[in-house]
């Protein structure tokens, strides 16, 4: 009686512990993000003079059918991610093996290369749009020297050029990131496996496709859902090198333009709800897949 | 290929492959200092030089002088402290009550909290402006203190649940047997055994809210409330065709100086803090 009585009490404490957490995100994520469902199914702005209308599913149908910007902006997300990604993690591994292998100052290379990823994607996209400046940029001056692009090309300005120098931030600023990850999984695996194969004559590429890349196949699938759930809604980079400009133009900037530039102005803020909305779902999928490899286990 | 010849290849290959990921890593962060201290002649050189001929700190007065970099860098701080402070607080206490206490369906009360962290913030983007600007928020520093509260708290809680598992049991216990309530033995022995954990974990976070922008350039929309990254997105010169890139440059390096060296000091807890937020499951 007196155990069960204490357990009680117990739950009720755990209960009050967990609230704030829970109010905040309450408040500030899932009544937001079930308001952004709602809004929607509804054609109306930001300014009084455009009340709300039910529309059912017109914004959606409107985006995918009528919308060539919309459908600009989901060609430039999958194309920024599935480059990014695949970049990154091919990368990310081979630097992981690289950093992996004894050397002077390992710990100081490896430090060093968390630097990229602490600085503020803001900032590092500001450094290097001045290294990608058309006039005085260190890339440009380098890439016409070396005679790849004629002088004064604006690298950041053309469409067949711009997007790749935005992927070229996003990996420089995640690689290092991905390969200390891999690199964690890569230091789990039991130097004896290697041994035996050695002793069996496996060769250099033997022990890699048979021992290390089946042994890190999960951490990299993990390393690769993260990646591409924050690719898929990329903002910062693209909007401070290119604006959207040039056909850069992902769908979270585009989706910023209908909910903050158009909605004052116009009946928009419930089409950006819908698009918001798709984003989500989008996102979603990936997430699904996400947690379905983790298998959370909590108890 | 004899054996020696074998070595001193596989040596010159990885000493090469080390330097390029080296390089790799600290040029832009170097090219941003350098620029920094080179006056404009120099910056706008066609052929530029890896080091400045004539080194000048000019850029580092002008960006106080010339425009309010201060107040952006006081913003930050206040936003990413308090952001911090709370996000603390609350996240140590869901985090032990799900790591330790009784209580029913604290394995969905986690992949609540956790599944925030999938959100894309630009979906809840627009909801949130018109709750905040209905609270009278915009433009405050509250007003991005608790979205950040809520975009930080999944791995916060996520991180220090994994941390208190890991606390020998034992010491709570005796604790409790002593008589000493639930609350009192989380705050006089759980949390100063957590320390290094809190510490590390409070990093992640305050570098988490130091880097926000989306939130930070949409609720704040006055210049003298802009926080640092947004004052460096919209960084403008006198005229639009004049970008400042010395002072930018200068404004750059000033913010991410502090971060590069408090990361070079906890890396080791930054990555076993992140690969328990990302990897381990």
């Amino acid at each position: 009686m007196l155990e069960l009585k204490a357990k009680t009490r117990e739950t009720v404490v755990a209960w009050w512990m967990v609230f704030p957490a829970l109010f905040v995100i309450s408040v500030i994520a899932f009544f937001p993000l079930f308001k952004t469902f709602y809004d929607g199914f509804f054609e109306f702005g930001l300014n009084p003079n455009f009340p709300r209308k039910f529309v059912g599913f017109r914004n959606y149908v409107e985006l995918f059918i009528h919308d060539p910007r919309f459908i600009a902006a989901l060609k430039n997300t999958i194309f920024f991610t599935v480059v990014s990604v695949a970049l990154e993690t091919a990368l990310g591994l081979l630097i992981a093996i690289i950093v992996n292998q004894p050397f002077k100052f390992r710990g100081a290379v490896r430090a060093a290369m968390l630097i990229p990823w602490a600085i503020p994607t803001a900032i590092s996209s500001q450094m290097w749009k001045w290294m990608f400046n058309d006039q005085s940029g260190i890339i440009t001056k380098i890439l016409e020297r070396l005679g790849v692009i004629e002088p004064g090309f604006p690298i950041l300005g053309s469409p067949n050029t711009a997007m790749w120098a935005i992927i070229a931030v996003d990996v420089w600023k995640t690689t290092p990131f991905m390969a200390l990850l891999i690199l964690a999984g890569l230091q789990l695996i039991p130097e004896e496996l290697y041994e035996a194969a050695r002793i069996d004559g496996a060769n250099v590429w033997q022990r890699f496709t048979k021992i290390t890349l089946p042994m890190l196949s999960s951490t990299i699938a993990v390393a690769l859902i993260f990646r591409t759930l924050d690719a898929l809604r990329v903002f910062d980079v693209v909007f401070i090198m290119t604006r959207g400009s040039v056909n850069t133009e992902t769908l979270a900037v585009y989706n910023r333009v209908l909910l903050m530039d158009r909605a004052f102005t116009g009946a928009w803020f419930g089409y950006g709800s819908a698009l918001s909305v798709i984003i989500f779902a989008l996102i979603s999928i990936f997430a699904i897949i996400y947690i379905k490899s983790l298998r959370l286990k909590l108890d | 290929m004899g054996m020696t010849t074998k070595r001193v290849l596989h040596r010159v290959l990885l000493t090469t492959a080390v330097i390029f990921v080296l390089v790799w890593c600290i040029f832009p962060f170097y090219w941003a200092v350098i620029s920094s201290l080179k006056p404009n002649i120099e910056l706008f050189d066609p052929h530029p030089t890896f080091w400045p001929k004539s080194p000048t700190f000019s850029n580092y007065i002008k960006v106080f002088q010339e425009r309010p970099f201060h107040v952006n860098i006081w913003n930050s701080i206040i936003v990413a402290g308090v952001t911090t402070v709370i996000t603390l607080i609350f996240g140590s206490f869901a985090g032990y009550a799900i790591a330790r206490l009784h209580m029913r369906g604290k394995a969905l009360v986690m992949a609540l909290i956790l599944s925030v962290s999938m959100f894309p913030q630009i979906s809840i983007l627009g909801s949130l402006f018109v709750i905040l600007r209905k609270l009278g928020f915009i433009n405050t520093y509250q007003g991005l203190i608790l979205p950040y509260v809520a975009i930080t708290l999944p791995l916060t809680t996520w991180i220090l649940q994994n941390f208190f598992r890991d606390l020998p049991k034992d010491v709570e216990e005796a604790a409790a047997i002593d008589g000493c309530s639930r609350l009192r033995t989380l705050f006089q022995i759980v949390f100063p055994m957590s320390a290094p954990g809190l510490v590390a974990t409070g990093l992640l976070t305050f570098i988490a809210a130091w880097n926000e922008f989306l939130f930070a350039f949409t609720f704040m929309q006055k210049p003298e409330y802009y926080t640092v990254p947004v004052a460096i997105a919209l960084f403008a010169g006198r005229s639009q065709y004049e970008q400042p890139w010395g002072q930018l440059m200068a404004a750059a390096v000033i913010v991410t100086a502090p971060l590069v060296v408090l990361v070079l000091i906890f890396q080791n807890r930054i990555i076993s803090g992140l690969s328990a937020g990302a990897v381990k499951g």
